[in-house]
C-alpha cells in the first residue's frame, strides 16, 4: 500500500511538472510562463529610467547613448564601426523578438515555433527563393569589405545583448511560445532586406494575366489591363526631355510564341497596399525659401512597428531618422545636409518562365533546343513537435521552379520559373549607409546607384537647396510587353536580354514645376525611352498631391502635415456623381432614398465622422464584386482589373458583356449594376447599424494594429479613430497605413516632425509599446530632437553609457 | 509552534531563496524539502504548501505589477481569456504555483512515510 501511495504520488508530481513547464496546445507553460521569478511578471517593466554603464566587447571608445522622453536613442559614438556595434546593441534592447521573428518569416522557418500550420507558409518561402537571395546578397556584400565589418560590428552588438539576457529577461513572445533566441548574423541582417524586397517587389500578375488572355485573348485583356490609363500623372512630370540620354536601345520584340497555361492557384502576394507618398518643394514654393520634404511609406500596420527611430552620431556624420530592426544605419531621415524619402516603385521585376523537363527526376531541362542541367536545393523545414520536412526545390538559370508536381503545378515534366532582381544580390545597404553620410546632390545619387531592390523612389532634398527624385532600382530591359505573361523558358529570346543602365533610370532634379513628387503612380508617360507597363499603379493619390502643388505658389508646414492626413476621395468624386443621377431614376424605398441623399451631400473627406464613406466603400465594393463576378467565380487564379479601369468601364463601356451578371437570367448592364450594388450596401449598412450602433467611417473601418504574431488581440490595438482609405492621401485602411510620417524642413539644421504608429519598445509591458499611437491616429507629429551637442539634456530622460572592455 | 506555522514559513523561506537561483520549479522542490523536514498532517499536508506559494507568488507578482501600473498583467489576462483582469491573473498565478508546491507536498509525505 505505501508503496502504491508512493508511486502514485511520484506520478502525480511529475505529471504536474510536465504539464507546467510544457506548451500545451496555444497555452504557454503555464508554471513557467507565470512563475514571478522567470515567467512574464518580469516583463512587466518599462525601461529604465535610470543611469546605466554597460560593457560592451571591441569598442574603441565609450559611447554615449540618451533616451528621449519617447526612448528614442540619440547614439554618440567616435567612428562608424562603435557606432553601428551601438545600434545592434541598442535596436536589440528594445526589438529583439521583432527582428528575429521577422527574419524567421523570411527564411520560411515559422514552423520552428508555431508548427505546421505555418508549413504552407514556409514552402512557399523557400520556393521563392528568399533564402537562395539572401545567400546571393552576401556575395555581394564579401566584395565590400567595409559595409561587411559595419555589418558584423552590428551583428556583434545584438550577440553582445543576447549573451547578456538570462531566461527571465527574454522579451514576452519567447515565453509565450517557449523558445529562446539565437545568435544574429549577417545572414539575418541579408534576411531582413530580402524580407523588405519581397514586401515591395514581390507582387506580380504574370500567371494571372496569362490565365486572363488564354480564356478571353488579346483585345479583351488590353481594355481591361491597360498600359497606360486615359489620365496619367507621372512620378517624372511629362514635359521631361529624354533626348539627352545617350545609346538607348528598347530590346526587340522576338517573333516567337508564348506559352499559354492555366494555373489554378498562385502563391500569396504582398499586400497591394504597400506604397508610400514622398514630396519635395524647391526653395521657391517654400515659405522660408528652405526645402521642405515629405514622406510617409504605407505597410502593415503592426505592433511592434516595423520603424525603430534614433539619431546616429559621430564627428563625421549626424544622422536622424527610422532604422529597420536588423539593418545598420538609417533607411528614411536626414543628417545635417540632406533629407531623404521612399516610395515603393511598384516595377515589374518578376517574371515566370514554363521549364519543360527531360523526365521526372527534374534532373534537366529544356534551354535553346537542347537539355540543360538543373541544380537542386534541399529545404530542411523543422516543425515543432513533428518531423523534419523536405522540400527540393530546382534551380534553373532562371531561377528557382517555384511550381513544379510537388507545389501548385500542372503535373509531371513541367514547372514554372522565377525570374525576380530579388536574386540578384546587390548592395542595398551600402546605399544606406551611404545616404546616411550624403552631403550633396552627388553624394545621394553615388549613394543610390547600388541599390537594386526592392526599386524605389528615393526623394531629396538639401541645405545647399537642391531637390530630386531618382526612381532606383536594376530594371530589365523589356521588349514591348516582355514579362506580361508567362514566357518559354527553353527559348534565349525570352530570357532577360540586357538591363537599363543605371544612369537611364527615370530621374528629376530641380524641376521647373519646383516640387517632386511620388505616390506609386506610373513612373514615366509614354516617351520615355524604355518600356514600363502597368503593373498596379497607383491613379488617385499621385492626383490629388500633385493638383495641391499645382494649386499656389508657396507651401508651409501646415501644408505639408495637411496634405498628409488629406482624407479627399478622388475614386469616389469622379464616379458618384455619375452613379447616383442614374440610381435616383429607379424605384426606391423611402430607406433607401434618405441613404441616398446621404452619400449625396457627401464632401467626399473620408473624415471619422461622416456616414458617406461608409456607404461609399460599402456600395463600391459591392459594385465591383458584381461587375467582376466572372473573375471571382472562375476557377481559375484571376486578378480584378485596376480600380481605375473598372470605373472607367462602366462609365464608358456600361453595355460591356462583363457587366451582365451571370448569376441572374437577365443581361445587366452597368446602371442595372449600380441600383443592384446600391440596394444590398443599404440592407448591409443596416446590418452594420445593428452590429456596431452606427455607420460613421471611423468605426465601420476599425483601423487596428494587430502584433506581429498572428495579431495576438492583446497585444495589438483597435478601433482607431483615423480617417482615410486606401487610395486616399491619408491611407490608412483597415489594416494598413502610414508607417511612419515625417517632415523635415531644409533649415541649418534641418528641422523635423515625425510619428509612426506604435512606440520604441517591444515589450507589450512597457509604457512606450504604444505610446505613439494615438498621437499618429489624431494626425500629430513630434518634433524630433536632432541633437547638436552630447551634453544637451532638454527632454532627455535618461542615459546609457556604452564602455569598451576587453573581457 | 505548530508544525502547520513553521511549515508555512519555512517553505515560503525557502522558496524565495531557490528562486533566486533556480527555475521556477524550484517551488516543488522547496515544498518537498519543507515537508520532508516539518512533517504535517492529513489536509495540510497539501494546504500549507499550497498556500505558502500561492501568497509568495501572489506578493512577488504584485510588487513587480503593480510598479508598472499592471499594463502587461492586463493584457496577459487578456491573452489568457481571464477577462483582462489583472486580480484574475494574480490569482491564477497564486494557484498554479500553490498547485504545484502542494502535489510535491503530498510526494514529500508520501516518501517520508515510506523511508522512515
Amino acid at each position: 500500500m505505501k508503496i502504491f501511495k508512493l508511486g502514485l504520488s511520484l506520478v502525480l508530481t511529475l505529471a504536474t511538472f510536465y504539464a507546467l513547464n510544457t506548451k500545451l496546445g496555444s497555452l504557454p507553460p503555464l508554471g513557467k510562463f507565470l512563475s514571478p521569478s522567470q515567467g512574464v511578471w518580469q516583463n512587466e517593466v518599462t525601461e529604465s529610467k535610470k543611469e546605466s554603464d554597460i560593457n560592451l566587447k571591441g569598442l574603441s571608445a565609450p559611447v554615449t547613448v540618451k533616451y528621449d522622453e519617447h526612448l528614442v536613442p540619440h547614439i554618440f559614438a567616435e567612428n562608424p564601426m562603435d557606432l553601428y556595434k551601438s545600434q545592434g546593441y541598442v535596436t536589440a534592447q528594445h526589438r529583439l523578438w521583432q527582428m528575429e521573428f521577422q527574419t524567421h518569416a523570411s527564411s520560411g522557418r515559422l514552423s520552428e515555433i508555431i508548427g505546421e500550420t505555418a508549413l504552407n507558409y514556409d514552402r512557399t518561402e523557400r520556393r521563392r527563393g528568399m533564402v537562395f537571395g539572401a545567400e546571393e546578397k552576401l556575395k555581394t556584400w564579401e566584395n565590400d569589405k567595409e559595409v561587411l565589418d559595419y555589418v558584423d560590428a552590428y551583428a556583434d552588438g545584438v550577440n553582445q545583448y543576447i549573451n547578456s539576457l538570462n531566461p527571465e529577461d527574454y522579451p514576452v513572445e519567447y515565453k509565450l511560445l517557449d523558445y529562446a533566441p539565437e545568435e544574429w548574423t549577417r545572414k539575418k541582417t541579408a534576411l531582413l532586406l530580402m524580407y523588405m524586397t519581397k514586401m515591395l517587389a514581390g507582387g506580380d500578375s504574370d500567371l494571372e494575366y496569362t490565365n486572363f488572355l488564354k480564356k478571353y485573348g488579346k483585345e479583351r485583356f488590353d481594355l481591361l489591363y491597360p498600359d497606360f490609363f486615359d489620365v496619367n500623372d507621372p512620378i517624372i512630370p511629362a514635359e521631361t526631355d529624354w533626348s539627352n540620354l545617350e545609346n538607348t536601345i528598347q530590346t526587340p520584340v522576338p517573333s516567337s510564341e508564348m506559352p499559354l497555361d492555366y494555373m489554378k492557384e498562385t502563391i500569396e502576394k504582398p499586400h497591394p497596399d504597400n506604397g508610400s507618398n514622398n514630396w519635395a518643394v524647391s526653395p521657391e514654393k517654400s515659405y522660408s525659401g528652405n526645402p521642405i520634404l515629405a514622406n510617409d511609406p504605407h505597410l502593415k500596420l503592426n505592433l511592434p512597428s516595423i520603424w525603430y527611430a534614433m539619431q546616429l552620431s559621430t564627428p563625421e556624420q549626424n544622422t536622424y531618422g527610422v532604422s529597420l530592426p536588423g539593418a545598420a544605419g538609417i533607411v528614411i531621415g536626414f543628417n545635417e545636409h540632406i533629407a531623404w524619402g521612399m516610395t515603393n516603385a511598384t516595377r515589374d521585376v518578376i517574371d515566370w518562365y514554363k521549364i519543360e523537363f527531360e523526365d521526372e527526376t527534374n534532373s534537366n531541362y529544356k534551354y535553346n533546343n537542347t537539355w540543360k542541367a538543373t541544380s537542386k536545393r534541399v529545404e530542411e523545414i523543422k516543425i515543432r513537435g513533428k518531423k523534419t520536412y523536405l522540400d527540393t526545390v530546382t534551380y534553373t538559370h532562371h531561377g528557382p521552379v517555384t511550381y513544379d508536381v510537388n507545389f501548385k503545378g500542372n503535373g509531371e515534366k513541367i514547372g514554372y520559373a522565377m525570374r525576380w532582381t530579388g536574386h540578384l544580390g546587390g548592395q542595398n545597404q551600402r546605399t544606406l549607409l551611404d545616404l546616411n553620410t550624403s552631403k550633396n546632390y552627388e553624394d545621394y545619387k553615388n549613394a543610390i546607384k547600388t541599390f537594386l531592390a526592392p526599386a524605389q523612389n528615393v526623394i531629396f532634398a538639401s541645405t545647399e537647396g537642391d531637390i530630386a527624385l531618382w526612381i532606383q532600382g536594376k530594371f530589365p530591359n523589356k521588349w514591348k510587353g516582355q514579362g506580361k505573361f508567362l514566357m518559354d523558358g527553353s527559348n534565349p529570346e525570352h530570357d532577360w536580354q540586357s538591363f537599363i543602365p543605371q544612369e537611364h533610370n527615370a530621374h528629376t532634379k530641380n524641376p521647373e514645376r519646383g516640387f517632386v513628387s511620388s505616390a506609386n503612380q506610373h513612373p514615366v508617360d509614354s516617351s520615355y525611352p524604355y518600356y514600363v507597363f502597368n503593373d498596379g499603379y497607383e491613379i488617385y493619390r499621385n492626383r490629388v498631391i500633385n493638383d495641391f502643388f499645382r494649386s499656389k505658389d508657396k507651401f508651409d508646414i501646415q501644408d505639408f502635415k495637411d496634405l498628409q492626413n488629406n482624407n479627399f476621395n478622388l475614386q469616389a468624386s469622379e464616379l458618384l456623381p455619375f452613379m447616383i443621377p442614374l440610381v435616383e431614376k429607379a424605384e426606391l424605398s423611402s430607406e433607401e432614398k434618405e441613404i441616398l441623399n446621404k452619400v449625396k451631400s457627401w464632401n467626399y473627406n473620408n473624415d471619422i465622422d461622416e456616414v458617406g464613406p461608409t456607404i461609399w466603400q460599402i456600395w463600391y465594393d459591392k459594385l465591383a464584386e458584381l461587375t467582376w463576378d466572372e473573375i471571382t467565380n472562375d476557377s481559375i487564379a484571376l486578378d480584378y482589373p485596376f480600380k481605375y479601369q473598372t470605373a472607367y468601364l462602366l462609365k464608358n463601356y456600361p453595355n460591356d458583356k462583363f457587366m451582365d451578371n451571370l448569376e441572374t437570367p437577365e443581361i445587366e448592364t452597368a446602371n442595372d449594376l449600380f441600383e443592384m450594388a446600391f440596394k444590398d450596401a443599404v440592407a448591409k449598412l443596416n446590418e452594420l447599424k445593428t452590429n456596431k450602433g452606427t455607420i460613421n467611417w471611423g468605426e465601420a473601418k476599425a483601423t487596428y494594429i494587430g502584433h506581429l504574431l498572428q495579431a495576438l488581440p492583446a497585444f495589438s490595438r483597435f478601433d482607431l479613430p483615423i480617417g482615410g482609405y486606401s487610395g486616399i492621401v491619408n491611407a490608412t485602411s483597415q489594416n494598413h497605413g502610414p508607417s511612419w510620417r515625417m517632415i523635415v524642413e531644409m533649415t541649418s539644421p534641418p528641422t523635423a516632425l515625425g510619428v509612426y504608429p506604435g512606440g520604441q519598445s517591444g515589450n507589450p509591458g512597457s509604457k512606450f509599446y504604444d505610446d505613439l499611437v494615438d498621437t499618429w491616429a489624431s494626425g500629430e507629429y513630434l518634433e524630433l530632437n536632432f541633437m547638436q551637442d552630447k551634453n544637451q539634456n532638454d527632454g532627455i530622460i535618461f542615459s546609457q553609457t556604452l564602455n569598451p572592455s576587453n573581457e | 509552534m505548530n508544525k502547520n506555522i513553521k511549515n508555512f514559513i519555512f517553505t515560503i523561506i525557502l522558496a524565495y531563496v531557490f528562486s533566486l537561483y533556480l527555475p521556477w520549479w524550484s517551488i516543488m522542490l522547496a515544498a518537498f524539502i519543507s515537508g520532508f523536514l516539518i512533517p504535517l498532517k492529513k489536509r495540510a499536508i497539501f494546504f500549507i504548501p499550497f498556500i505558502a506559494v500561492a501568497i509568495l507568488w501572489i506578493v512577488q507578482s504584485y510588487i513587480l505589477s503593480s510598479a508598472n501600473d499592471f499594463i502587461l498583467a492586463e493584457k496577459i489576462a487578456t491573452l489568457l481569456k481571464l477577462k483582462g483582469n489583472s486580480t484574475l491573473l494574480l490569482l491564477a498565478t497564486g494557484v498554479v504555483g500553490g498547485l504545484a508546491a502542494g502535489i510535491s507536498g503530498i510526494f514529500s509525505k508520501q516518501c517520508s512515510t515510506f523511508f522512515k
